[in-house]
């Protein structure tokens, strides 16, 4: 199989690789894949508390080129995003924009539920700032 | 002499055609290209010497008489015909067939078929090392079984199947036996009497001859083994395999086995030691590399390997020049990791890591060198990329991870 241009460079030149500290407050961890299934995505952002905007992202990914760029372009489109323009981030983009053929759609879907799962982890570990809004609601 | 790149090591897959045996072959494209089944001409006549030549160098590579030889269009044709024509020969004998679950496609998909058609086929697991026993044999054996079909060495994980013991139950259970010898004939030794094999397959372009040619071994004596063909026409090949034969790819096949007979034992003795080099280069330098299958019972250029934490097809984009293959499901169109791997009890994701290479007659000892270096180079980069490897460099174990994909 031959790969798109922009997969090889991805590959090549992954964008953003490593990892973030996982017990500070402001960082989301999305876990993804199984070994067994050939494809585990790590991706993290973290997120500034005043402006909700993701300041920073990084990733770790066993899986195929394919999977791996499609991580590393996820990185690149999460930095400067707010936590709901993340959400807003489909499959089908990174598809499109990575040219990806229909044996490797599943590593697209496979970093859009990465972004999801690091988005939903980091919400997880607000409960202080939930409270105080339902706090504020019940008072006010 | 400079490294010439991309570097084939993908030998069992094909092999290119020796200078040699092209030669061989040259004239008979255009000079002699009679019909060898034309009785009352020199372009005939010319043309059958050339077939009966051939033939006599594959039997005589073999331990077989020239008699015994069935050429066709390779191993999958071979296999074909001997699972089929066994079973339309001897149906009424019994219904029954013995094979293993990490034969080749051509077997196992044949065998399917004739499963369809009422046949009973028992499909024998492998241990972790890629073999099957003798006894394991023994024990399927029933009065219904008129064939068992064992491969030689195995296409993925160069494991070397105890042919000759497997041989002998059969013949004492009074059981035709047949062999893929794809990777095997022209590879290792191989003497069908002392092997008791009554059917063996093969293949011109594994063994450094032409693609679209090979060859059935069909034991003619003690048993006298008969089958029905597959292909029904002017009656060639003792009217097992009719169709014009192809002179040309015949003579390059048996060029191809003359040269493997001549220079067996010092090739192998080659390719082993560079296998051997490659496999230590790798092993010594990186952590947790698992060979497959079976340390030492396999082919001398075979080496399939699985590279934990790295994913068996970034690491072949990491090495893009150098053509091996990869056990991953990703470079297959079925999506699913490779059966042979798994049977072995291999875990899924070992196997989606898997390398195999496969060295062979033009491969140097400067092309394994950098072979290492350039595997080691992409493992330890495609490690620093991988969520496996950081945790369990954590700590974590794996095993016990509740996968959110599962």
């Amino acid at each position: 199989m031959a790969y798109s241009d922009k997969v090889v460079d991805h590959y090549n030149n992954p964008r953003n690789v490593g990892s973030l500290d996982k017990k500070d407050p402001n960082v989301g961890t999305g876990l993804v894949g199984a070994p067994e299934c050939g494809d585990v995505m790590k991706l993290q952002i973290r997120i500034n508390p005043e402006t909700q905007v993701i300041e920073d992202a990084k990733f770790k990914t066993f899986g195929c080129g394919s999977a791996i760029a499609s991580s590393s372009l996820a990185t690149e489109w999460l930095k400067g995003r707010s936590v709901n323009e993340a959400l807003a981030i489909k499959n089908t983009a990174i598809v499109k924009e990575l040219n990806l053929p229909p044996v490797k759609i599943h590593c697209s879907v496979l970093a859009e539920d990465a972004i999801k799962a690091a988005v939903r982890d980091y919400q997880h570990k607000q409960p202080a700032v939930e409270e105080k809004a339902e706090e504020a609601a019940v008072n006010g | 002499m400079a490294l010439k790149l991309p570097i084939y090591m993908d030998y069992h897959a094909t092999t290119p055609c020796d200078p040699r045996v092209f030669e061989a072959m040259r004239p008979y494209f255009t000079e002699t290209f009679g019909n060898a089944a034309s009785r009352n001409h020199q372009f005939g006549w010319e043309a059958e010497e050339a077939v009966e030549n051939a033939r006599k160098q594959v039997a005589e590579l073999i331990g077989a008489s020239s008699k015994e030889i069935v050429f066709t269009s390779g191993a999958t044709e071979s296999d074909n015909l001997a699972l089929k024509g066994v079973a339309d020969m001897y149906y009424e004998r019994g219904d029954h067939i013995i094979t293993a679950v990490t034969e080749h496609k051509a077997i196992l998909d044949t065998c399917k078929k004739l499963e369809k058609r009422g046949f009973k086929v028992t499909y024998l697991p492998v241990g972790c090392d890629g073999l099957i026993t003798p006894d394991d044999v023994r024990n399927a054996i029933t009065d219904k079984t008129i064939l068992v079909s064992i491969m030689m060495a195995n296409n993925e994980i160069g494991v070397i199947q105890p042919i000759a013991e497997i041989g002998k139950v059969c013949k004492e259970r009074g059981v035709l036996f047949h062999t893929d010898a794809t990777q095997a004939i022209g590879k290792i030794p191989f003497n069908a009497n002392a092997l008791n094999v009554d059917l063996a397959s093969f293949s011109a372009h594994k063994i450094y001859g032409p693609k679209g040619v090979g060859g059935l071994y069909v034991r003619r004596k003690n048993p006298r083994v008969m089958l029905v063909p597959m292909i029904d026409g002017g009656g060639h090949e003792r009217g097992m395999r009719s169709g014009t034969l192809n002179v040309t790819g015949i003579v390059g096949l048996g060029k191809a086995c003359e040269i493997a007979k001549e220079e067996m034992p010092s090739e192998n003795e080659r390719v082993f030691q560079l296998r051997e080099k490659l496999r230590t280069g790798i092993m010594d330098e990186i952590p947790d590399v698992y060979v497959n299958g079976h340390p030492t019972q396999r082919l001398p250029g075979n080496l399939n390997v699985s590279f934990a934490y790295v994913e068996g097809e970034s690491l072949l984009m990491g090495i893009n020049d150098i053509a091996v293959s990869s056990g991953s499901a990703c470079t297959s169109a079925s999506l699913e990791p490779s059966y042979v791997l798994k049977a072995l009890g291999v875990g899924e994701e070992l196997a989606h890591s898997s390398i195999r290479f496969g060295l062979g007659r033009f491969n140097t000892e400067e092309e394994v060198d950098y072979t290492i270096g350039r595997v080691n180079e992409a493992v330890n980069r495609l490690r620093e990329l991988s969520p496996l490897w950081e945790m369990v460099q954590e700590g974590v174990d794996l095993s016990k991870v509740q996968w959110a994909g599962e």
